[in-house]
């Protein structure tokens, strides 16, 4: 596929994913959006992935290694740390409690 | 794998991801769509691992295990009323990441002028410079949040010219590397540049704005994900970071519209420093005074009433008193009396933060009632009590066209019977604006801590 090609299906899909996100963020009511901020938060550390291509390049110079490290830690913290502290959010809410309060 | 099998797979990382937040509409699925949204990245992450070209590994490995151990004990162990800064700090981090790959990118793909191909060059610049201003400006979000800098507007002198200027020279220097002057100095200009931005950016903004601020901040990191995904040419990127751009940006355009401001004016206001005290601001009258009363008072009110409803401001994450409150109102309940809670949109210092808080101390949700919900409730209502909110129930807002906040949506508690405040004390709240509330008759304020006031009321209305 040609260069020029790729990039027009990568803006149509980027269009797409715009409507898409405003379709279904919609229906997220008041009461969810603090978890909707930060799981949000965590489906953007998928720039680990990008982070993982820059670190595990063969043959790459020291600052090559030193900046794909640092943007591993950094992308890591964000996916691992979103998805708990939204985990911990949502298991609050709830209709009734099951037991009561200690 | 090659390029195509990896893509492919991708694919199923982001339907998870569109799954999550689907499951999101609903609180008692949400729980389980953000578990299958941490399943589809860890498919991503697999399958990253098996990309060709990914071949070294102990990077990978370490960062993972420094990055990863510090988000799950940072997350596991912060309390719920410093959850905004948390999701200030990760939202950090990530703008961080993806402004660090395109560091590394432009460094490896630009040895000389003119061999990157404008697309790629314009998508690293992107993200470079909205990676670098959401990480900065994040951090300060988060030093304001966690109070480790005054959280009260910081301006100084021609603030908005110094701004601009420094932003066309951000600007000036992304063009010249699209335009084909890839020189590794504009890179870093481009980097130390749109931080310094970033820092700019935040300071000047209040504590009481920072709902918009960090819905704000949560788009460009997704913005910055979807940009470093068209310089990788990587389809999952590309989706999961325009997810998230356009949450962000919804979440943006809804705190606006609660505060009944636009969005530039949030940013560029310097809320609170710029509003000039109206002339009959305190639109009360003259002889009204504030009425301050005692505990006994109140737990009478609110003990023999048929109906009450709590209004929890910021006031109540900072005393940490959500479990109090929430003991005080089962307490009424077993006495019979009605209770449910309104929760104003920008409440507190981030979308929805209130719901959590009283989430947390196991208020079930559906007693959390929306703001017009609860508007159509208080002319019904015995007791509003107002515990630690100040500008989301100031009647200004409603009748004085001179107040700065004339023309948000508020909480109508002033046609409830009666009125409690729990305030600290008479300072005014965070804008500096004058609460005509608290003149009214039908007012009475206990001063005091919210969490000692909340604890003495349970125990003044146990022994009705």
């Amino acid at each position: 596929m040609s260069h020029g090609l790729l990039l027009t299906f990568e803006i149509t899909i980027l269009v797409l994913a715009i409507f898409l996100g405003f379709e279904v963020i919609s229906k997220v009511p008041t009461l969810l959006h603090t978890p909707l901020m930060s799981g949000t938060n965590a489906i953007h550390g998928i720039v680990i992935v990008g982070a993982m291509l820059v670190a595990g390049l063969d043959h790459k110079d020291t600052l090559t290694s030193v900046i794909g490290l640092v943007a591993v830690v950094l992308a890591s913290a964000n996916v691992v740390g979103g998805f708990v502290v939204t985990d911990r959010m949502l298991e609050m809410f709830k209709k009734r409690e099951k037991k009561p309060e200690p | 794998m090659s390029r195509e099998v990896t893509n492919l797979l991708y694919l199923i990382t982001i339907v998870t991801f569109i799954l999550a937040l689907r499951f999101l509409s609903n609180p008692a699925t949400a729980r389980r769509g953000n578990q299958i949204g941490a399943g589809g990245m860890l498919v991503a992450i697999v399958v990253t691992f098996l990309q060709k070209g990914v071949n070294s590994y102990w990077e990978i490995i370490v960062g993972m295990v420094v990055g990863g151990t510090f988000g799950a004990v940072a997350a596991r162990r912060v309390h719920m009323t410093a959850m905004p800064q948390m999701v200030a700090l990760f939202n950090g981090v990530g703008g961080g990441a993806a402004a660090l790959i395109s560091l590394a990118e432009f460094h490896l793909h630009a040895p000389d002028p003119g061999m990157l191909q404008g697309d790629i060059s314009s998508s690293i610049v992107l993200s470079a410079i909205i990676g670098s201003i959401s990480f900065s400006g994040s951090m300060i979000a988060f030093a304001k949040l966690q109070e480790l800098i005054r959280g009260r507007p910081i301006t100084y002198p021609l603030q908005q010219v110094v701004n601009g200027l420094l932003f066309a020279a951000i600007l000036a220097a992304g063009i010249a590397i699209v335009a084909g002057a890839e020189q590794q100095w504009l890179m870093w200009a481009i980097l130390g540049g749109a931080s310094v931005f970033g820092i700019l950016f935040v300071l000047p903004i209040g504590g009481a704005d920072m709902p918009v601020v960090i819905s704000l901040l949560n788009a460009f990191t997704g913005l910055a994900a979807a940009a470093t995904g068209f310089e990788l040419e990587n389809n999952v990127l590309i989706v999961s970071g325009m997810l998230v751009g356009a949450s962000g940006t919804f979440l943006t355009i809804m705190m606006g519209r609660a505060m009944n401001r636009s969005v530039a004016n949030v940013l560029f206001g310097a809320f609170g420093q710029l509003a000039p005290p109206a002339p009959g601001a305190a639109a009360g009258g003259d002889d009204s005074q504030v009425r301050s009363t005692t505990v006994d008072d109140v737990a009478v009110m609110l003990g023999y009433a048929h109906k009450v409803v709590i209004v929890p401001g910021y006031g109540m994450a900072v005393a940490q008193a959500q479990h109090d409150v929430r003991a005080l109102a089962d307490l009424l309940e077993t006495r019979g009396v009605e209770v449910s809670y309104a929760i104003h949109p920008v409440a507190g210092r981030m979308p929805g933060h209130m719901n959590v808080l009283l989430a947390e101390a196991n208020v079930p949700y559906p007693q959390l009632k929306e703001m017009e919900e609860a508007n159509a409730e208080f002319p019904r209502t015995d007791v509003a009590l107002v515990i630690g909110a100040n500008d989301v129930v100031n009647p200004d807002a409603r009748n004085n066209p001179g107040s700065p906040i004339y023309g948000m949506p508020i909480l109508n508690v002033d046609s409830a019977q009666q009125v409690v405040v729990l305030k600290r004390s008479m300072n005014p709240g965070f804008a500096g604006i004058e609460n005509p509330l608290f003149l009214n008759p039908k007012t009475v304020m206990l001063f005091g801590d919210a969490k000692e006031s909340i604890e003495k009321l349970a125990t003044a209305v146990k022994h009705l």
